[in-house]
């Protein structure tokens, strides 16, 4: 009991750390709300148009697909949809080889990245998150939810998504052991989050086997699943089917994490002298 | 785990091997393998309190043994314990009892104040509160980190970084200290600054301190016993005057006369070039060079002077040369 306690408030520190390492770029962030508000903007003026040639899309109406939008602003630094989270700099420590510094340290090197972008998540939530939101939310008429019970749910499902969207970003980093330019991966793994999360079009809207696929991927937990919370369009028994499927997910790649972590730790060499 | 490295010896090294497999491309598709042996069969012991030197040119293989004995890299062969722990099995367990330094890497959290680092220490070793309170101020006294602890650690120089780690790895009383080339880039205070505290940390608190670095200057300073390694082997283990006498390395002596001169005639020393007033002179290093810088200074006229230390590689060189002729 004491040793996982002991554990807790380690992690906990890390993840404050984060928190207020992010919180010190006070101009980075205001530019990026900024960015995030001209793109919602665009994208919503472009879903409005998209929804008046074909009313009912992927099920939604012009409400919910314009909210669609803007949670995707609001989510996409938190889940690094385009990068920007963690997996850039442990890249880069395993390329400089510091990574010898963490591995000489009495903690779990997955555990305490995912307190590390546990941290930078939350404050990108509250920073770069809500104030997109409620721009959103003044010029168009958005569909939010009314019960207190769905914001609840949507919070778990973000949370369960932030856990997936470390795993996969984890996985790319550690390939920087092989590879040791994580460039290409970092490019590729972008394009799937940004495609295959629901970012640029709802995964609702693709037809057939494309969009079966898209669906089943766990990139679908990141942004697609969490909107479909919000917008109420899963609840009852079908949010339970969201959670495990995004646990699923996170479970799996989080094993996936750990088994190349053993084998990169073990065979491949630190760099540098 | 039921290996001890009993109480005398903190560090045991026996015919400790580290190999890598290198693999070259020699043509299309066409890839050659090979081995490269970059620690090769050492073996040594180190004793609870003692300081030693751990030196080589670059490429030795010092930084191999060290991410050995930190349990970051496996050994290929032989047996290694530090504190009765074979760190690569039990590398967590071991990470509590031993601090680590290296010159050219930082512990601390770039962007955040110093402080913050130390806070983060605190909960990673479980350091009990009272106990990381008064660590933390013994180091922030006898490093001068006081004004800095507010600070983010990307503005510190490097001295001022440099200190921070060592702070850092101090925290959780270790009993093992691996410092790789902490005084690498430094200025001359900043270097005697770091050597003080390291001194004052060896005989107080009986710190075990493994030290690789490339200024012999640390070694003579701080360390009574000095091993040699280069490629991977071990080549000489003992006091550091009786390095330079295996190595027969000379210090040399640079006088600057009030004018130009014929070569000086002084002893032992030689003169091994002579520029305008200025003139070098070699004499062995494990001589001392007052008697030398009397004479000379009765004798001519002496306008100013300084004695360069043998270089570390220069030694080694002339050591390895010796070994393979005879």
């Amino acid at each position: 009991m004491h040793v996982r306690t002991g554990r807790f408030r380690l992690y906990a520190a890390v993840a404050q750390s984060a928190f207020r390492r992010y919180a010190t770029y006070r101009i980075a962030t205001a530019a990026g709300v900024f960015t995030n508000t001209v793109f919602g903007l665009i994208l919503a003026y472009t879903y409005i148009a998209l929804w008046d040639e074909r009313p009912g899309l992927g099920g939604y109406d012009q409400a919910q697909a314009v909210t669609y939008v803007w949670l995707g602003q609001a989510l996409l630094t938190v889940m690094a949809l385009m990068g920007g989270g963690f997996e850039a700099e442990l890249i880069e420590r395993i390329r400089t080889g510091d990574i010898a510094v963490d591995l000489y340290r009495p903690a779990d090197l997955q555990a305490w990245w995912l307190a590390t972008d546990a941290g930078r998540g939350l404050f990108q939530l509250l920073g770069r998150g809500v104030a997109p939101m409620a721009v959103g939310a003044l010029v168009f008429d958005l569909a939010l939810p009314t019960e207190p019970l769905r914001w609840l749910a949507f919070a778990v499902a973000v949370a369960l998504g932030v856990l997936v969207s470390f795993a996969i970003r984890f996985l790319v980093a550690l390939s920087a052991f092989w590879l040791m330019d994580g460039a290409g991966v970092t490019q590729v793994a972008m394009l799937a989050g940004t495609f295959f999360s629901g970012m640029l079009l709802p995964l609702n809207v693709f037809p057939g086997v494309l969009g079966e696929i898209a669906r089943a991927l766990p990139w679908s937990a990141l942004l697609q699943l969490p909107a479909d919370v919000f917008l109420g369009t899963v609840g009852g028994a079908d949010l339970l089917g969201t959670y495990a499927f995004q646990l699923g997910w996170a479970v799996a790649l989080f094993a996936a994490g750990r088994l190349l972590q053993a084998v990169a730790t073990r065979r491949v060499v630190v760099q540098g002298g | 785990m039921a290996e001890t490295a009993g109480p005398e010896n903190l560090i045991v090294l026996d015919g400790v091997e580290k190999v890598f497999d290198v693999r070259k491309k020699t043509g299309f598709l066409r890839r050659e393998r090979r081995q490269v042996r970059a620690v090769d069969g050492i073996s040594f012991t180190v004793p609870r309190g003692e300081m030693v030197g751990y030196i080589g040119p670059n490429g030795a293989g010092k930084s191999t043994t060290i991410k050995m004995l930190t349990g970051i890299l496996t050994p290929s062969g032989g047996r290694l314990r530090v504190a009765g722990i074979d760190p690569s099995r039990e590398r967590t367990r071991l990470a509590r009892r031993i601090g680590v330094v290296f010159g050219q890497r930082t512990t601390l959290w770039w962007d955040l104040p110093l402080i913050d680092s130390y806070r983060l220490m605190h909960r990673m070793y479980r350091i009990p509160d009272a106990r990381f309170r008064e660590n933390l101020d013994r180091c922030v006294e006898l490093l001068e980190l006081g004004a800095l602890l507010d600070v983010p650690v990307r503005q510190l120089s490097l001295g001022q970084r440099m200190r921070g780690d060592i702070a850092a790895a101090l925290l959780h009383d270790p009993e093992v200290l691996y410092l790789d080339e902490p005084t690498i880039g430094l200025d001359v205070v900043s270097k005697a600054k770091v050597r003080g505290f390291l001194r004052d940390l060896n005989a107080e608190s009986g710190t075990t301190v493994l030290l690789t670095t490339h200024d012999l200057t640390d070694i003579e300073q701080l360390c009574r016993r000095v091993m040699v390694i280069d490629h991977g082997r071990l080549m000489y283990d003992g006091a550091l005057a009786g390095l330079h006498e295996v190595g027969e390395s000379e210090r040399t002596l640079v006088v600057d006369l009030e004018r130009e001169l014929p070569p000086i005639d002084a002893g032992s020393a030689r003169v091994v070039r002579v520029e305008g007033p200025r003139q070098w002179l070699a004499f062995p290093a494990a001589e001392s060079a007052a008697p030398l810088v009397a004479r000379i200074a009765a004798e001519y006229p002496l306008a100013d002077l300084s004695v360069r230390e043998p270089d570390i590689e220069a030694v080694i060189a002339k050591m390895y040369a010796e070994k393979t002729n005879s």
